[in-house]
């Protein structure tokens, strides 16, 4: 009993992390005023990207080195998805676009990217059946050496690869420059009330690009740890699903917090495999443990409303462009 | 007067908002916005196939009007998502960004499908058809009104509100279809198949054409409904500026429920001819994305029911002849999503030089 | 002239044709107290927003500490130590104090709480540098404001219309921690029209009337009087028609209304007054006393606490009561009100929509039909352009594309077409050229000989007395005083404008 209750926290871990890169992301988005519904799109490509600078290292180099095969496909999907995440800072900033439309058609784009990719890659390389990338995946599934010898504990929470740390590490950096550093002060503000933060010589521009990128690229992250650690180096059309969906709900449940998302993104995590761990269950019922996260999600978005505490309030101007002009 | 001496300490570029250019000048924007996607998309093609862009659209061509059946196909997908994108077009319009067409639709489809395989084989076949078209309507509805009542009440965030519907009404479907699949294959073959009751009947010979027929319809009378009936003036007006509806007495809680009552009937009429008029049957992306694609189609339209049927007509064809590549070539069919992103951020990009214009500063004096 | 801390020289700006400053020029002395007086529209903020950093002066030089300095954005103002109170607060309400004092500047809240309390104890703040905005009081609100600049460094302080917003023991506490920075040599300049704060603050005084200065003199060698004649100068002959009321009647009554504003401040207190059948009724005051709360009040868009709002009808006599009435329920009881509101095109008209569609605004419910009737509106839309001599391509054309002057006739034209019993205008000459004005005020004297009562609120005095039967002075939201207009003085309602402890006591300088 104890041993199944490990291991499901251990898959809950291994489901939320992706989420909670994409959680993390997407905070540090909002934070600044911009909802970004091309997240789902960008951790598509970031998984992709990770994919493709992979497989061009590992089957051309004639002896894949464990550092350049872990530092290529992190810097292919970090600029992959900070790209995806330029494109659509340019649009919403600077050319002002709903933020809306420009995010669900990012995310229809980095989809399309993902699994054009994922599907043809191959074939540009003259090659048939399905990508693995079995080496590149042993170095980013490697866990903590000493794990093994820590029995269930080891096993349960220090199996990961180094990936999942990280996406740990991220969250609570975030959380501290987010809520104790002056650039983090910049930024709330700018999410809050651009007009006030201009007239207090914050650069809004500056802030609303860089965070989206950053929070694009962070974002990313979760594709890659999905292709590389949890399918080991594979790639399936539509295989991460709509987890990118899921990591925007997060945000929302956990109040736009970075540490909160933390136990936020395991509990989801834990949510969508939780059927696997409880026996007699019908595959029907599935399905419905599977509508939780949303359920509350939605339920929690309606009682901040209606409690209208302020401290749990999305960003004031989320969703708004700013306009100088008319100061 | 000029602002010039401003200017010396402004950047190089100023941007201000422009009053009004002439509509043929807007649509000379657009055109040539679309025009400069088509040649980059053309371009990514080449990179991606090695094909000159001349066989590049002469295979979008082949996609779309090589065959009967492909060119019913784009006319039965066009409808389809024509009639999303009318759905959500009322809500838009009012500034209630409805993300949920998605859900709204499968609930739709749901509800269809469920009063085919309940009620079947025991109801004649106009009335189940009838059943069905109200089940679907009654479902789209309820996904629509619980956000639009929590927007009027507590002015709930409603793009993320409808945006998690669409997940639940995924797993919804996910639930039938296993009690409804004993085998536990997750899949659900085609209702009635034998009997096609609560099939939609073919027309003229045609499988699709009473759908389209309907989505016409539907076109026409939203265009009428915005355009000259006082629920659509009511809702331009709360849209253009909540402070003037009041100001004139138009209770404005009441238009958002009664705009989105609407919205979801649509959308549960899309879902009801997916099922009824197409599939015959349902699965988690029998809608396959058009929920959000209509958004897209609504924006680019201006919110103009007429010019939607231009807008999503572009999308279809464009889906399709990418599709029509990536077959010849074995290439993944997700190429189609990829040109439609790059069209569509160009023709999302082009509005700003419709509404706003770049002074620069060395052009001094003029305004 | 080295305790010269500010000096503006022939400043000028211009907002299209209006000319807001003319060449103002302008001299703050190190520990001292400058009132900047005027009335609205004056041009005192305009000003100031140039020296920190909101606009870019057209014309003219501003020197600081002797030195000649440009400033184009806030943080300019910052660097060279100036610093400005907004009358609107700029401040992230979900932010503590702390955080908002230092946002913008390279420093953790752990840094700044020792500077805050530093100057808080200096000037005897009383404030919670972690409590939030959105838990704080006005006054508090404007305390962060004052430490914010402070924080930053300022020499030089302008306050625009500090005291707008506070209570009397508020606003004296404020004007203690005012002296105690004369005092420790900061320049300051406060904008205001209370005449009475003038004379118990200031050092000197500026008096701005048009965009231009008429004069500076020192506090102590003045008196309010004076003051008022410098703000608001000699009579100006209009010559804008006004004939006798012809058999007025009570239309309306207003007794005892009581209105407070989401900020918790009381913008209207205990307002009675009655508006008469063939008369012009004036409203005058200064800018934000609680006028456009009174209009909203009885078109039944602001909620009263408590009082009456009573309509009666010309036919039959009998009085409706309008309290807690939605302006839906207002009209289907058929009371005729029309109302022109200040904000034309964010709330009278519909800036994306073109004349026509504007028009049926009021009539469109008209009918048992679900659909629209765009032939009545368009013949009165051809009507409107016709008579009112609007400028326009065509009806068809959307009203934010018109000039100020033609979108106002449209608004006015179509709010006259309802044929009302009672009409309201809020500043309806607001931004126009003088052909428009006078249109308008026609329009108005039309109104009145067809036996509407008309409620006219302005800011231009002269016109008021010009135009107006009665006048009705309101002060911070208390009626200061209603004169004839035929026969009182612009200085008599300058004083009762600036009067700001309420009651009807009669006490002329």
């Amino acid at each position: 009993m104890l041993e199944t209750i490990c291991l499901f926290i251990n898959a809950a871990i291994i489901q939320g992390i992706p989420l909670l890169f994409g959680a993390t992301g997407e905070i540090i988005t909002e934070k600044s005023g911009n909802l970004n519904l091309g997240i789902p799109g960008i951790m598509y490509v970031g998984g992709i990207s990770g994919i493709i600078g992979g497989y061009i290292y590992e089957h051309t180099a004639a002896n894949p080195n464990a550092a350049l095969c872990v530092l290529i496909p992190l810097l292919s999907t970090l600029l992959g998805s900070a790209l995806m995440a330029l494109i659509y800072s340019f649009l919403t900033i600077t050319l002002r676009a709903n933020q809306n439309v420009t995010g669900l058609t990012l995310t229809t784009l980095g989809i399309g990217i993902g699994n054009f990719f994922g599907g043809s890659l191959l074939s540009f390389f003259g090659e048939s059946g399905s990508i693995s990338l079995l080496t590149t995946a042993s170095y980013y599934k490697a866990s903590l050496p000493f794990a093994d010898k820590l029995g269930l504990f080891g096993k349960t929470f220090l199996s990961f690869g180094f990936l999942a740390y990280s996406a740990i590490i991220i969250a609570i950096v975030t959380s501290f420059v987010l809520n104790r550093t002056h650039i983090g002060l910049n930024l709330r503000a700018v999410g809050e009330n651009p007009a006030t933060a201009d007239a207090a010589g914050v650069n809004v521009t500056k802030y609303k690009y860089l965070s989206t990128i950053v929070g694009g690229a962070i974002a990313g992250l979760g594709g890659l740890y999905f292709v590389m650690d949890y399918t080991g180096g594979a790639w399936t059309n539509d295989g991460f699903g709509d987890r990118g969906w899921l990591a925007i709900a997060i945000v929302i449940f956990a109040l736009w917090r970075p540490k909160l998302s933390i136990l936020c993104s395991f509990l989801f995590g834990g949510l969508y495999i939780v059927c696997v761990y409880i026996p007699g269950l019908t595959s029907s019922s599935k399905e419905l443990i599977k509508m939780l996260p949303y359920v509350v999600t939605i339920v929690v978005l309606v009682v901040i409303s209606a409690r209208k505490n302020r401290s749990n309030q999305p960003p004031a101007h989320l969703g708004l462009p700013y306009f100088r002009e008319d100061r | 007067m000029t602002k010039t001496d401003k200017r010396a300490h402004e950047p190089l570029i100023h941007i201000t908002k422009r009053n009004q250019i002439p509509w043929w000048k807007s649509w000379m924007i657009r055109a040539a916005a679309i025009i400069l996607a088509l040649v980059v998309g053309a371009i990514f093609v080449m990179l991606m196939t090695g094909y000159n862009p001349l066989q590049v659209y002469s295979a979008m061509l082949d996609g779309n009007f090589k065959s009967s059946r492909k060119f019913w196909m784009l006319l039965q997908n066009t409808s389809i998502l024509l009639c999303i994108s009318l759905a959500v077009t009322p809500a838009f319009k009012m500034r209630f960004w409805n993300t949920g067409a998605e859900g709204q639709v499968l609930v739709g489809a749901l509800a269809s499908a469920a009063m085919m395989f309940y009620v079947g084989d025991r109801l004649n076949n106009a009335v189940l058809i009838i059943v069905m078209l109200i089940a679907s309507i009654a479902a789209g509805v309820i996904w629509a009104v619980l956000p639009a009542y929590f927007k009027a009440k507590w002015n709930t965030n409603e793009t993320l509100f409808t945006l998690m519907m669409n997940y639940v009404a995924m797993q919804l479907v996910g639930f039938a279809i296993m009690i409804w699949v004993p085998s536990g294959s997750n899949v659900m073959g085609v209702i009635n198949s034998k009997t096609e009751s609560g099939w939609l009947p073919n027309v003229f010979g045609q499988k699709y054409l009473i759908n389209i027929l309907i989505v016409v319809a539907v076109t026409v009378l939203m265009f009428i409904y915005l355009r000259y009936s006082k629920h659509g003036y009511e809702i331009a007006v709360v849209g253009e500026s909540e402070n003037t509806a009041k100001y004139i007495g138009i209770n404005v809680k009441r238009v958002i429920i009664r705009t989105m009552v609407l919205s979801g009937a649509v959308c549960g009429l899309a879902g009801f001819l997916l099922v009824s008029g197409t599939h015959h049957t349902v699965s988690k992306n029998i809608v396959g994305g058009m929920g959000f694609t209509a958004i897209m189609v609504s924006w680019l339209a201006k919110f103009n029911p007429i010019l939607m049927v231009l807008t999503s007509g572009l999308i279809i064809f464009l889906q399709q002849g990418a599709g029509e590549i990536a077959t010849q070539l074995a290439l993944n069919e997700s190429i189609s999503d990829i040109l439609t992103g790059i069209i569509l951020f160009f023709i999302i990009g082009c509005e700003f030089f419709v509404h706003y214009k770049m002074n620069f500063r060395a052009k001094h004096g003029k305004d | 002239m080295s305790n010269v801390a500010l000096r503006l020289d022939n400043i000028t700006k211009v907002f299209g044709k209006i000319i807001a400053n003319d060449s103002v020029n302008l001299t703050v002395y190190k520990g001292e107290i400058l009132s900047l007086l005027g009335e609205n529209g004056s041009g005192k903020t305009t000003l100031m927003n140039m020296i920190s950093g909101i606009y870019f002066p057209d014309e003219g030089h501003i020197y600081i500490d002797d030195k000649e300095v440009v400033i184009r954005s806030p943080k300019d103002a910052f660097d060279y130590h100036v610093g400005m109170i907004h009358q609107h607060f700029k401040l992230v309400d979900v932010f503590s104090a702390t955080e908002n004092i230092i946002l913008g500047l390279k420093e953790t809240s752990r840094d700044a709480s020792a500077r805050v309390r530093e100057i808080s104890e200096k000037y005897g703040f009383d404030i919670d540098p972690d409590k939030k905005i959105y838990d704080m009081s006005v006054s508090e609100k404007q305390t962060v404001e004052i430490i914010k600049v402070l924080y930053r460094g300022a020499d030089i302080l302008i306050l625009d219309e500090p005291t707008a917003v506070l209570t009397p023991q508020e606003t004296k506490k404020l004007f203690d921690v005012l002296r105690k920075m004369r005092d420790d040599g900061k320049a300051i300049i406060i904008i205001t029209h209370k005449l009475h704060e003038v004379m118990a603050l200031s050092d000197r005084v500026t008096v701005l009337r048009r965009g231009e200065n008429v004069g500076t003199v020192k506090t102590s060698e003045t008196n309010e009087a004076e003051l008022t004649e410098m703000m608001v100068g000699k009579k100006i002959s209009l010559n804008i028609e006004r004939s006798e009321p012809i058999n007025p009647v009570t239309r309306l009554t207003v007794s005892h209304i009581n209105c407070i504003n989401r900020e918790g401040v009381k913008v209207l207190d205990d307002v009675s007054f009655e508006a008469r059948s063939g008369e012009i009724l004036g409203i005058a005051g200064i800018a934000g006393s609680g006028q456009r709360e009174l209009l909203e009040a009885i078109a039944g868009l602001q909620h009263i606490e408590d009082g009456s709002i009573s309509y009666i009808d010309p036919d039959t006599g009998s009085s409706t009561e309008l309290k807690d009435k939605t302006p839906l329920e207002i009209r289907e009881l058929g009371v005729r009100f029309s109302f022109v509101p200040e904000d034309r095109l964010g709330m009278g008209l519909v800036g994306n929509m073109d004349i026509v569609d504007n028009m049926m605004l009021r009539s469109y419910r008209k009918g048992k039909s679900m659909f629209l009737h765009r032939k009545e509106p368009a013949s009165l839309a051809d009507e409107i352009i016709k008579n009112l001599e609007v400028v326009t391509p065509s009806a068809n054309t959307p009203v934010r594309n018109l000039s100020g002057g033609n979108v106002q006739k449209v608004l006015v034209g179509r709010e006259i077409a309802s044929s009302p019993k009672v009409f309201m205008a809020a500043y309806p000459v607001r931004g126009l050229d003088i052909n428009s004005s006078y249109m308008i005020y026609n329009l108005l004297n039309r109104q009145k000989e067809s036996g509407v009562a008309v409620i006219f609120v302005g800011e231009d005095l002269d016109v008021l007395l010009e135009l107006c039967d009665r006048i009705l002075v309101i002060g911070s939201g208390h009626i200061t005083g209603v004169v004839d207009g035929r026969t009182a003085t612009k200085e008599e309602i300058g004083l009762l404008m600036t009067k700001t402890d309420g009651g009807h006591s009669d006490d002329k300088n």
